[in-house]
Parts: structure tokens; C-alpha cells; sequence
């Protein structure tokens, strides 16, 4: 009988410690999910001046440039996979790690080849098991990246880019990150960064038409000049969106974790004050059978 | 495409921070051709920044200089925006408008 006592105060023993943990990861997560939204709206100018300048140059299409021309056959693709480094963040990188999948079915679909660029341990994980190629893995740092990875991650893909599909090289560049919509929806998302997806927007304003830039120096040099840094400015972008999804993430998962320890350890106690009633109930019975038994001898 | 209100609109950003913005007479930079000095009205240009010091003359106070190491800036309709891999003000007293 006792054992049955000590089986459920280990269960809320160590339950308790569970959600010791589970408490401090959720408040780590809410003090950094901050820092991660400001970085969020800090890297938002420079893209925002990038986009603009590059849809101003793409729809000039009479300069030829990789940034301005579709190829016209588009054999291998690259995929840019980012997630976590760390699980412990509910089904943040699985459905990333879905979305991936299915892209990679559809740009199999259509006849392309897929080459699959990882960050985070946990697509490198993934691969690994599965057995399925990848070209780099980029690990470290998921929930606070810095500019230099994301440059990183831009010479290489457009180095790719650069290389003819012969030597292979990529025709097309897609990222499959957590776009963060707010603190409670991130849902994951596919952009394709190369070639330029052009955006049909109405001009409302005057000053929202493009202008029609002279290039200094030259037009060649100004793209050249441009492209990497559009490149650089969508990773990071995109790097800084996916650390705050998995800070957001992390968050929600903990606190319910921790929300279920809670109840767990409810339900323990309960059946703990049961077993221990039982316990008294049954000495009760025993000393009043001995003592009648007794009696009646 | 030009109105012709004597000021320029400035803004400065870096990879991920931003850096500046103001009203400007004039802006002063360099490119990998020379120097290219912009006043309110110019025609619209995308350019390629080089490594080196950009000047601002703000509507008032004192002339700002920008490090900047890399980058492009582009101007049309009295708006420029000079977007730089990394920037820092000279006179950090002055950033705060």
C-alpha cells in the first residue's frame, strides 16, 4: 500500500521540476521575443529601400541581367530550408520542414531538380535521417542571427545562381521560412527570391510610380552592385522573421506545457490523498478486526 | 517627376539598423566615378556608393558627415535614400535631430 504512495510522489516530484523548467524557458523565450520583433522592424527601412529599388530596376527590362531576365528554362532549383536549432518549440520546425516537403514535390512536378540549403540543427536532423541530400547546412544562432550569416548564405546561393546550369549551377532560388504575422499566428511561408517575382501593383499616387533612374555608373555596375545586397537584405530579413516565429513558438509551447505539468501534478496529488486515505482506512479496519477478533477469543 | 520645393528628403539605412532621416539642402557623395552632389530637383539616379564620407546639409543646424563603406543610394522626386552596408555617423551629437 505504501508503495503505491511513493510511485505518485515521485510523479509530482519530478513533474514539478518539468515545469520548473518549462517556466524558465518560457520567460527566456517572452524576453528575447522582444528584442526579436524590434530587430524585425529595425532591418524593415533597408529592405523596404532594397525592394523598391530593385522592382524599379527589374521593370527596365531593357538592360540584360540576371536581376531583369527570366531564363528560360528553369532545370534545378534551390531551396533555403530555415529552422531551429533547439526543438522544444512546438511544431514550429516541422511545419517548416513540411512546407519544405511539399515544395520539393512540386518543383519535382514540374521537371526541376532540387538542391536543399539547411539552417538549423534540426533540418540538418531531418536530412540526416531521412537520407536525403543537402548542399550546406548553416547551424547556430537560429534565435538571434546576425547579418554575416545572412550574408554568408547569400554568396553562396549566388555564386550558384551565377553557375551555369552545367556546372552545377541553380536557375531559381526559393526560401521556406516562418513569416511572423504576430505574437500568436506565424504560419510558414515560400518566397522565391531569383528570379524576380514581378509585382503588378496599381499606383495610387504619383509618388508611388516608379521613377525611371539614370544609373551612375554604369547600369551593368549598379545591378552588380545590387543584386547581392537584395539577396543579403531577403535572407536576413527572412532570418530575423523565422528567430522571432521560434521565440514565439517556444513560448506557446512552454506555457502549455507548463499549463499541462500544472494539471498533471493536480491529478497526482489527488490520486496521492486517495491512496493515502485508503491506507488509513484499511490500518482502521485491521486494528478494529484484531481488537474484536481478540475480544472473541 | 521633380516638384520644386527646395528641400530634400534624406534618409539613411544600414543593413540592420536605421540611421538617420531629415530634412536636407543638399547631399554630397561618393560614388565609384567621383563625387555626385545632389540639390533639390535632380533627376532620378541609382547609384553605386563607394567606400568613404557622405555630407548632409540639413535644413538647420550644422553640415552632417556619414562613414559609409559600401552601398547605393537612390534619388527621385526629392527623396533620397541612401541605403549603406554599414553607416555611422560622424557627429553622433547630431543624429538625434
Amino acid at each position: 500500500m505504501g508503495a503505491q504512495i511513493r510511485v505518485y510522489r515521485q510523479k509530482i516530484a519530478s513533474t514539478s521540476s518539468l515545469r520548473k523548467i518549462f517556466k524558465a524557458m518560457e520567460l527566456i523565450a517572452a524576453s528575447r521575443i522582444g528584442k526579436a520583433r524590434s530587430r524585425v522592424a529595425a532591418s524593415m527601412p533597408y529592405a523596404n529601400a532594397i525592394t523598391r529599388a530593385v522592382s524599379a530596376v527589374a521593370s527596365q527590362s531593357e538592360i540584360d541581367h540576371p536581376l531583369t531576365t527570366e531564363p528560360e528554362q528553369i532545370r534545378r532549383a534551390a531551396v533555403l530550408v530555415l529552422t531551429s536549432d533547439r526543438g522544444l518549440a512546438g511544431s514550429y520546425s516541422a511545419s517548416v520542414l513540411k512546407q519544405a516537403q511539399s515544395l520539393t514535390e512540386l518543383l519535382h512536378g514540374e521537371g526541376k531538380e532540387v538542391r536543399h540549403y539547411l539552417v538549423g540543427r534540426k533540418a540538418q536532423a531531418y536530412f540526416d535521417f531521412r537520407n536525403i541530400q543537402y548542399q550546406q547546412v548553416w547551424t547556430g544562432g537560429t534565435d538571434s542571427p546576425e547579418f554575416s550569416t545572412a550574408r554568408e548564405i547569400g554568396e553562396e546561393l549566388l555564386s550558384d545562381f551565377n553557375t551555369p546550369f552545367e556546372d552545377g549551377g541553380v536557375d531559381e532560388i526559393h526560401i521556406v521560412y516562418t513569416r511572423f504575422k504576430s505574437m500568436v499566428v506565424q504560419e510558414p511561408a515560400v518566397i522565391r527570391l531569383l528570379p524576380l517575382e514581378v509585382v503588378e501593383e496599381e499606383a495610387t499616387a504619383e509618388t508611388d510610380l516608379l521613377p525611371l533612374y539614370e544609373y551612375e555608373p554604369e547600369p551593368e555596375q549598379v545591378l552588380n552592385a545590387l543584386l547581392p545586397r537584395y539577396i543579403e537584405s531577403r535572407i536576413f530579413a527572412a532570418l530575423l522573421q523565422a528567430a522571432a516565429s521560434e521565440l514565439a513558438a517556444r513560448q506557446r509551447a512552454m506555457k502549455s506545457a507548463s499549463d499541462n505539468a500544472t494539471d498533471l501534478i493536480e491529478k497526482y496529488t489527488r490520486l496521492r490523498n486517495n491512496a493515502r486515505q485508503a491506507e488509513i482506512t484499511q490500518e482502521l479496519t485491521e486494528i478494529v478486526g484484531g481488537a474484536d477478533a481478540l475480544a472473541a477469543s | 517627376m521633380a516638384n520644386n520645393s527646395a528641400e530634400l528628403e534624406v534618409e539613411i539605412v544600414a543593413a540592420d539598423h536605421f540611421v538617420w532621416s531629415g530634412q536636407a539642402t543638399m547631399v554630397k557623395a561618393r560614388t565609384s566615378d567621383g563625387e555626385i552632389g545632389i540639390l533639390p530637383g535632380h533627376t532620378p539616379v541609382l547609384a553605386v556608393l563607394a567606400a568613404g564620407e557622405l555630407a548632409i546639409q540639413p535644413v538647420s543646424g550644422d553640415r552632417i558627415t556619414v562613414n559609409v563603406d559600401g552601398g547605393f543610394f537612390s534619388v527621385d522626386s526629392n527623396r533620397v535614400v541612401i541605403v549603406a552596408d554599414n553607416a555611422t555617423v560622424g557627429d553622433e551629437a547630431t543624429a538625434t535631430r
